[in-house]
């Protein structure tokens, strides 16, 4: 039990120049390299989930060939429990075209695109709005790197970046495979950078903190901060930026309700942490990796009924091209419904960890591969609740 | 090729004939008729050189691009885990009551249709909805009641 | 991607199941396998088509990697170490396996595609007695198409593995053939799910060609067939196209690119079919009818300056095709040839002309076919094919039909003897046996054009016109010169007839839209809808792939060199034909029996 709160952190949201994108204009004189040393150094790795060392991506696009190449905010935010990037394009989108924009100038990138989840289509009049500024200003310092948005319509795997260029080519969101990587091969087949909308923005603070003062955030494997998006059984849901690393017992502590039985770290793809190991977990790319979801159930909550609501979440918003995805959440969703009904006997439990277990190992995407997650992490601790 | 719906040559004329152009066109038509009829699916895959098939496809790969009549408010009511836990059976029941329809559904009057969707975001400030692209969250029986009283009286 | 080699390649050197194996840079794991004949399971993969990738069925363990890769989609690197039956392998393969089962209406022994299933063989490869899963089969709302006189689709059977959508769109550029919704819903589509017959398939059964299961048939009419042929009352009559002869023996256990001619007019006789005739006759009548329309329309052309002559003129023979393109250019139906197509020049004599001289009531006779097509069977339930007074053809059925027919019957086919075809519309010439591939109805026509307007052999070493032999893959393109013309077609003095061959609809269309935009200016184009043109029919024996469709074409070759008669207008049976019964081509009974007339399509 630990007395103090945990530390806020105000580098996303907070105030970073009176003058407009002067980080940016300043950013734009630097050489790629002394860019790209200074993200190697802050040891950032993306805000999306997957956590892949930003410097590399840019750096592996950068060296690809090419006349053709893209750099990709992905705003489509779908996963449960997550909603910190409508927060960031609605009230910081500069920080977010400013790291847009100095990738494109990494990488060589003449075009940038906002991918935006359908549902927040009604972001989309200010974002406009800032976004023509943000144009005009490029125009005036002679930065060929213009900035267009693109909207999504309603599909969760539209956040898995090949099924996102998949997408934006007018096609059906279904995910590719890999190889070839973004980097050598995304939107349009050219060479891509693809990052989330909080990623975007902690480049542009490494930019103006510089490397050093950004790790004296977080931990040696999780530099930085996160935006973490609060919800589920506590008294004060909401966005909050803290530092990475922190272990879950003192976040409960912190943003519980007092009988908390288990957090959902990462979504609906993410991780159950029962209380008894509140202790032992750390937030972070060493522990549970989290895209910023944190979804809190107290001793009320039926984790069957979570696991329920998860697997039909996957069983609609699977591509369904893959057949470990397609028909595997149908068979974890049936199947614990046959177990509560006593149609199928409790070892049958068994046989769906294992199926959830080969999805892991065989689905083509990172949708399909992380349904094992949350099953086996709510099956195991939550035996009983799957059963009585 | 002659196109018999203006929108659809507006549009197409607006985004382009590239395959890219696609998800803005459908998304443009949802704009103004809620769905996308065969017809209109038709014309646009003459004009971006695509099969109808393909462009039925994707239409129908994405939950928002509807490809049946829908009201002229779309009703979709977050059924994802938070919202869930925190009163979206009220929510629907109290809509079902008011506009004597089901999930699924659609008014008498084309007026509205009342959908289930997954996660919209709003998981902090659950139950949530979207009319149309308006997103309302915080929901309890007595302000949905308000909110779609005054959508009744639009 | 499809294997395109590069000229400067790399090596790759990796283990696949202790075994060290170098390979070119690009390789997938699964080829590596396969180069060493290790065989890993594969349900999406076929080698026709793109690697899709989505069955799993293919993965394969690979050290110091996290998850499983899809060998079919995952190229080989340098230092890899694959397993490809590990214990972590077996236990995933049969997850997936039995995944698919559950969610695959597997009441095989109802199912035309019973003991040639694929899903069916890997499931009896890995024992699945038990049903690991919940059948998930009465969840789903499946749909079965049978609407159509050509192909079933039976959803209920599908394990949409996609090879169909890739099929539709990358061999044929038509995409009738979709993939819709997703998740749990995701099903193969055509346009707002409308029945088979309503949207642009052209029934080309490529598709039917690489369905690994049940899903995609052909609508069979095996039963009919032998109905009548225990009926007393009829006399069936029996046609077999020129691609089934060198196709046949695959569907009996023979290895492809077997001549089996003979055998095969031996098997249609012991199954009872009263007379065993050939398509090739109406092949060489085509030409014939064919021939003398392209002069007549180059006459209207070059001679007349008449404008409003169509050409480039295209050939009719193949029923997919003729559907494309009502679909797809109607603008361009002038340009069709009007001539019918082998098959249906045949039903209309079959019930005109031979039974007149067989002394045979015609409502009596029963005409069968027996085809490399499934367009065919469409074709043959085309209104205006009726032009006898009765159906011209009854029953179209498939060389995989035909073997089925021939297995019922407990013949050894491999040990048959070898008869000939029966007279009177039995006679045929290597001209005609070329039909069966892409570029024979070019050559075939070119033999008689050009010695119709010179009165000498066309020069080409032994008749063989090379430069018109299409390959798969690409358009070809010839041009020949006419010089020395006859008087009454000085005309074509000098002129260069420019031709063009494609196959496959995917690249039908390309010319298509070449000609539309006025980029090409051929005379005459020959088409047919198939990969490899009708040896590569959409009723062929299954598997398809570029080496069988090779073998088959050299068979083809083969069979019009060993003809005695290698020109369609020295057919005995064609001259008597006009002698007795046509009068002259394109003559007022050619025109009712053997032209016909084509009908603009809706286009989705």
């Amino acid at each position: 039990m630990s007395d103090t709160k945990l530390k806020r952190v105000d580098l996303i949201f907070g105030e970073y120049s009176n003058v407009k994108y002067k980080v940016l204009a300043d950013t734009l004189k630097r050489t790629n390299e002394e860019i790209l040393e200074d993200l190697l150094e802050s040891g950032l790795r993306g805000r999306g989930g997957a956590g892949f060392p930003t410097a590399m991506k840019w750096k592996f696009t950068a060296q690809t060939p090419g006349e053709e190449k893209y750099v990709i905010c992905n705003a489509d935010e779908g996963e449960p429990g997550t909603f910190k990037d409508r927060e960031i394009l609605s009230r910081v989108p500069r920080k977010v075209f400013s790291g847009m924009a100095i990738c494109g100038k990494v990488i060589g990138a003449k075009q940038g695109f906002i991918y935006l989840r359908g549902e927040y289509k009604f972001l989309l009049p200010e974002l406009i709005k800032e976004l023509d500024g943000y144009n005009e200003f490029a125009k005036s310092i002679g930065l060929d790197f213009p900035i267009g948005i693109r909207l999504g319509s309603g599909a969760y795997i539209c956040g898995e970046e090949s099924a996102l260029f998949e997408s934006m080519e007018g096609k059906r969101g279904e995910p590719r495979n890999k190889p070839p990587y973004p980097t050598t091969s995304g939107y349009l087949g050219k060479p891509t950078v693809i990052n989330n909308v909080e990623t975007f923005v902690n480049v542009l603070m490494i930019m103006r903190l510089g490397s050093t003062q950004f790790k004296l955030l977080g931990t040696s494997d999780s530099r930085g901060s996160k935006v973490f998006s609060v919800s589920g059984d506590t008294p004060i849901p909401g966005i909050y930026e803290l530092e990475l690393g922190m272990p879950l017992d003192r976040f409960v502590d912190e943003f519980g309700d007092g009988d908390t039985k288990a957090v959902q770290v990462g979504g609906a793809s993410g991780f159950c942490v029962p209380r008894k190991k509140f202790k032992d977990t750390v937030i972070g790319f060493e522990g549970v990796p989290t895209g910023g979801s944190m979804m809190l159930f107290n001793s009320s909550r039926s984790m069957y009924n979570v696991l329920h609501n998860y697997l039909e979440f996957f069983e609609e918003e699977s591509c369904g091209q893959c057949t470990p995805c397609r028909v595997g959440c149908q068979q974890l969703r049936k199947g614990i419904e046959a177990v509560k009904k006593s149609e199928k006997k409790s070892l049958y439990l068994d046989q769906l960890l294992k199926l959830s277990e080969s999805m892991k190992l065989t689905a083509k995407c990172g949708l399909g591969q992380s349904v094992a997650n949350s099953f086996s992490s709510i099956v195991n601790n939550f035996k009983e609740e799957m059963i009585y | 090729m002659a196109t018999n719906n203006n929108y659809i040559t507006e549009l197409v004329d607006k985004h382009g004939r590239a395959r890219t152009s696609l998800m803005p066109i459908l998304q443009g038509v949802i704009e103004k008729n809620n769905f996308i009829s065969d017809q209109d699916m038709t014309e646009i895959a003459m004009e971006l050189d695509l099969s109808p098939a393909q462009v039925y496809g994707t239409a129908t790969f994405y939950s928002f691009l509807e490809t049946q009549p829908r009201g002229k408010y779309v009703i979709r009511v977050c059924k994802t885990i938070t919202c869930d836990m925190h009163g979206k059976r009220t929510v629907v029941q109290t809509i079902e009551d008011m506009l004597k329809i089901k999930v699924g559904e659609t008014s008498p009057n084309k007026k509205f249709t009342l959908l289930e969707t997954n996660c919209l975001g709003w998981c902090h400030e659950g139950p949530a909805m979207l009319i149309n692209e308006k997103p309302f969250s915080g929901l309890t029986p007595e302000k949905v009641h308000d909110i779609i009283s005054e959508y009744m009286h639009k | 991607m499809k294997n395109t080699k590069k000229e400067t390649e790399k090596k790759i050197n990796l283990t696949i199941d202790g075994i060290e194996v170098c390979v070119d840079e690009g390789t997938t794991i699964l080829d590596a396998a396969r180069k060493l004949n290790i065989h890993i399971p594969t349900l999406c993969y076929h080698e026709d088509l793109c690697v899709a990738g989505n069955c799993r069925v293919c993965i394969v363990e690979q050290e110091k990697a996290k998850s499983l890769p899809a060998s079919c989609a995952t190229p080989a690197s340098e230092g890899m170490v694959i397993h490809t039956n590990s214990m972590k392998v077996r236990l995933a393969r049969k997850h997936i396996v039995e995944l698919l089962l559950s969610e695959h209406h597997a009441d095989c022994t109802k199912c035309y595609k019973n003991g040639i299933c694929e899903l069916q063989g890997l499931a009896s490869q890995m024992l699945t007695g038990d049903h690991m899963f919940l059948d998930l089969v009465p969840d789903h709302n499946y749909t079965i198409d049978m609407f159509n006189t050509a192909i079933i689709k039976d959803d209920s059977r599908c394990i949409r593995c996609q090879r169909c959508v890739r099929t539709c769109e990358e061999l044929q550029g038509v995409s009738a053939l979709g993939v819709a919704y997703r998740g749990n819903h995701m099903k193969i589509s055509t346009f707002f799910e409308h029945p088979l017959f309503e949207v642009v398939c052209t029934n080309c059964g490529q598709c039917v060609n690489r369905c690994p299961t049940g899903a995609l048939i052909e609508r069979n009419y095996i039963d009919q067939v032998w109905d009548a042929i225990y009926d007393p009352t009829k006399h069936v009559v029996v046609q077999t196209a020129p691609a089934v002869r060198i196709a046949l023996g695959e569907a009996l256990g023979m290895p492809p690119g077997k001549i089996v001619t003979g055998k095969m007019v031996t098997a249609l006789k012991r199954l009872g079919f009263n007379a065993v005739l050939d398509t090739d006759f109406t092949a060489d009548l085509t030409i014939i009818e064919e021939g003398n329309e392209l002069l007549t329309r180059l006459k209207k052309a070059l001679l007349d300056k008449d404008p409003n002559v169509s050409l480039p003129m295209f050939t009719s023979c193949s029923p997919g095709w003729i559907k494309f393109i009502e679909h797809t250019f109607p603008e361009f139906l002038g340009n069709l040839s009007t001539c019918k197509s082998p098959q249906q020049m045949f039903g209309a004599l079959v019930k005109t002309y031979y039974a007149q001289k067989r002394k045979l009531d015609a409502k009596n006779i029963v005409s069968v076919s027996i085809m490399p097509c499934t367009a065919k069977k469409f074709e043959a339930n085309r209104p205006e094919m009726r032009s006898s007074g009765y159906k011209d053809v009854d029953f179209v059925l498939t060389t995989r039909e035909l073997g089925i027919m021939i297995k019922q019957a407990g013949l050894d086919f491999e040990a048959l003897p070898e008869e000939h075809f029966d007279s009177l519309m039995g006679s045929s010439t290597g001209a005609a046996v070329i039909f069966g591939t892409t570029g024979g109805v070019m050559e075939a026509a070119l033999r008689t054009v050009y010695e119709v307007v010179t009165g000498r052999e066309i020069p080409f070493e032994g008749l063989n016109i090379t430069p018109v032999r299409g390959t798969e893959g690409e358009v070809r393109e010839a041009s020949l010169k006419i010089e020395k013309v006859k008087p009454e077609w000085k005309f074509l003095e000098g002129v260069e007839v420019k031709c063009a061959v494609a196959n496959g609809l995917a690249h039908a269309k390309k010319v298509m839209q070449d000609v539309k935009d006025g980029k090409a200016n051929y005379h005459f184009i020959e088409i047919m809808a198939c990969p490899g043109g009708c040896l590569g029919g959409g009723g062929q024996p299954i598997p398809t792939n570029k080496d069988i469709r090779t073998k088959r074409k050299q068979a083809i070759y083969e069979e019009d060199l060993g003809m005695p008669i290698r020109k369609s207008h020295e057919n005995p049976e064609v001259q008597l034909i006009y002698k007795e019964f046509l009068g002259g081509p394109l003559g007022h009974k050619s025109h009712e029996l053997l032209h016909t007339h084509y009908t603009p399509r809706k286009r989705y």
